[in-house]
């Protein structure tokens, strides 16, 4: 490498997301053109207005390229089995009220192997806010079907295409009980950091869906072009349809993409249903958790 | 440490063993409990359920036992003692979870209330098939702690020691229960809470920069914090350095794993534990664990009027496994006997320490029922009959 160069990037100042990333663990496994990285960007920004207190942030992964995102976060952060980031989130909500717990997890983690899992925590509005990256296919273990594989795309294992009917995940969240729902991309970079900040600012379970490239396993074997390519399509054939009826939002192969914040509404969350019912029918016998009282019974 | 007495019941109860171990977590300090029925367990988080909105305890029902077997990880991260409890079905299906607990060295319990299987096998009936599974059941190479209760007076106290031990260990441990043991009922005694010992994981207190979240002392075992504490730590279940981060070398799998095996192993002393009874100078050494002991009493009497020497020894841990203790007996006594409600499990283990040293006679059982004393006794006779 030429002297200059190398004195060159030593002097580049800091990257201001830098102290939200473990930057000792860097350069990170994504493939050039992932889309994965450029959400993350969007989580540490939506992080830094969010006014939150670091360490009171946790962030809990499965398993999969997006499973990664916890090990990167400086951050409290836990990379768990696959399919079963939820349900540990839900203990470590419920053992520590206080913690605003994140689930980061890809398409394949949350709603195949882990999709029990993700319909129960909205049907009770279990206190966490769930993004998923919704990427089309199985990334880490070399691009096979998903759930959300459109049918027409080809995968590894459909290697004659994929005639499995997509999931319509703002539909799914939204019919299971999601309080918030939304739906980006990772070319909307700015609407979704905003995204990100209302879900954390919510109570009970909000879900954002955030479509990003594979370029490696996706795009390349359904001749899409590279993350670049990706992107532009997002550009082109994204519609922004704040409060759109979520039935109607369903993804088909190369089709237009419906974004936008589906749902923002109010019911009780998990935790305040378990609190208010029990003071409600014990009154002072209820003896609720320290941490509990300090968030509940304040 | 002494227990929060807000959770302990002092007294003399007319309770099954499921209500008892109920008990004996809440004395123990746990306050998160996830599971999902399934007999003969459930009157386990029945009780739980009842009890804990009075003691600052949560608990939930979960989706399956996958969830509730990580679910209570999570608790444990945030700061809680947890616990969840099954039979053989759900206890299959909390396999990878286990590993995962040894892997990142989440202090936990998994209560498993043995029922007759393969599958479904019969739900309602005893068996004591799962011990293996208990010690092998998740990928990879790991230890845990296992403990068969034989009564429900144990499954109090017992369920204090799995919870003591996993805390001082930072390790999974197995209350191996039976349906007998779950659903007799006999007396059992509380003690006050400050007459009972409870021990809590180390806490690591100190400077925030460089913490190292899996680096173990000469116990080999970390000090933990919570998420929350500001400690930023990280926790997978790839192979990782002593950081907590991924590490995908060779030389660091080596050690980490190492060292999870020799945390138990080079402390088994202390772990292992059993009770014998006559075994001085017996010839025959009859070993039991859980309901099985107290079937093979009526024989070893009966053989001992019969003029034999027959000792008995009960496993109460049986994970580890009294390695040394079973090799010594081989080298004297003239044979090993071992009733188990199944087709021969730990009996393995006594053959591998005996090598060859005695006989060793398995009295295996499909479960379903206990064994009838007199099959016990005619494999006693057997034994050195055959020699
Ligand atoms: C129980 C279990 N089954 C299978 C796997 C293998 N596996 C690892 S990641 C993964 C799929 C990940 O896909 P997705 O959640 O979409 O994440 P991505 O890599 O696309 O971000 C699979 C099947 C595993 N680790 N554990
Ligand atoms: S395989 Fe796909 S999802 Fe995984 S890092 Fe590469 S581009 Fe990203
Ligand atoms: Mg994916």
């Amino acid at each position: 490498m030429p002297e200059e160069l190398y004195e060159i990037e030593a002097n580049i100042p800091a990257n201001p997301i830098e102290e939200y990333l473990r930057m000792d663990r860097m350069p990170h496994i994504w493939c050039p053109g992932c889309g994965i990285g450029t959400t993350v960007n969007c989580f540490v920004r939506a992080l830094q207005t969010s006014g939150l207190d670091l360490d009171k942030v946790a962030v809990v992964s499965g398993i999969g390229c997006t499973g990664r995102v916890a090990g990167y976060m400086n951050l409290d952060s836990f990379h768990t089995t696959h399919g079963r980031a939820i349900p540990f989130a839900t203990g470590l909500k419920l053992a520590n009220p206080e913690l605003k717990v994140v689930v980061y997890s890809g398409d394949g983690d949350l709603t195949a192997i882990g999709g029990n899992h993700f319909i129960h925590a909205a049907r009770r509005n279990m206190d966490i806010t769930v993004i998923l990256i919704n990427n089309m296919i199985y990334g880490m273990t070399g691009g096979q079907v998903a759930p959300t594989t459109p049918v027409g795309a080809t995968a590894s294992t459909t290697p004659h295409g994929n005639f499995e009917e997509t999931f319509n995940l703002p539909f799914l969240a939204e019919s299971c009980g999601a309080v918030y729902v939304a739906r980006w991309t990772a070319h909307h970079v700015r609407h979704l950091t905003k995204s990100i900040k209302e879900a954390l600012a919510k109570k009970g379970f909000s879900f954002i869906e955030i479509l990003a490239p594979c370029p490696t396993l996706y795009s390349r074997r359904n001749k899409l072009g590279d993350g670049l390519d990706q992107m532009e399509f997002y550009r082109d054939h994204s519609q922004i349809k704040n409060g759109a009826d979520t039935k109607s939002v369903a993804i088909d192969f190369q089709g237009d993409i419906v974004v936008g914040k589906f749902v923002d509404k109010e019911r009780p969350t998990y935790l305040e249903a378990m609190n208010n019912h029990y003071q409600k029918k014990y009154g002072d016998r209820y003896v609720p958790s320290e941490e509990m009282r300090k968030v509940f019974h304040a | 440490m002494h227990a929060d007495p807000i959770g302990v019941l002092t007294g003399a109860h007319f309770i099954d063993g499921d209500h008892a171990c109920s008990e004996g977590a809440i004395a123990a300090g746990c306050r998160f409990v996830a599971g999902y029925p399934i007999t003969p367990s459930t009157e386990v988080v029945e009780r739980i359920a009842d009890r804990f909105p009075f003691v600052g305890g949560v608990f939930i029902q979960m989706e399956d036992e996958i969830a509730s077997s990580i679910a209570i990880q999570g608790a444990v991260w945030g700061g809680k003692k947890a616990m969840t409890v099954t039979s053989g079905p759900g206890f299959s299906l909390m396999m990878e979870h286990i590993g995962f607990a040894a892997m990142t060295e989440t202090p936990c319990v998994f209560v498993d209330v043995q029922r007759a299987g393969p599958s479904t096998g019969l739900p309602t009936m005893p068996a004591q098939g799962d011990m293996m599974q208990a010690r092998w059941g998740s990928h990879g190479d790991y230890q845990i702690i296992a403990i068969a209760p034989n009564s429900p007076q144990e499954c109090f106290d017992l369920t204090i020691h799995a919870f003591n031990l996993s805390e001082r260990y930072r390790v999974p441990v197995m209350m191996m229960m039976d349906e007998c043991v779950g659903h007799m009922i006999e007396r059992v005694v509380i003690p006050e809470a400050e007459k009972i010992e409870v021990h809590n994981r180390k806490v690591y207190e100190g400077p925030k920069e460089n913490y190292l979240a899996f680096e173990a002392g000469r116990d080999l075992v970390p000090t933990m914090v919570k998420a929350g504490d500001g400690y930023k730590i990280h926790v997978t279940g790839l192979t990782h350095d002593e950081k907590g981060y991924p590490n995908m070398s060779v030389a660091t799998q080596a050690k980490l794993v190492q060292r999870l095996m020799d945390k138990i192993r080079l402390n088994a002393d202390d772990i292992i534990k059993y009770e014998e009874e006559n075994v001085e100078g017996a010839d025959i050494v009859v070993v039991t664990f859980g309901i099985t002991s107290r079937t093979a009493i009526p024989a070893i009497e009966q053989a001992r009027a019969k003029g034999l020497k027959v000792g008995h020894l009960r496993l109460i841990v049986c994970w580890p496994f009294p390695e040394k203790r079973i090799r010594e007996l081989a080298g004297r006594v003239k044979a090993i006997v071992m009733p188990e409600l199944n087709m021969g499990q730990m009996v393995y283990e006594v053959e591998r320490c005996a090598a060859g040293k005695c006989n060793v006679v398995s009295v295996p059982h499909a479960g379903g029922t206990v064994h009838q004393p007199k099959d016990i006794l005619a494999a006693i006779e057997k034994s050195i009959r055959g020699k």
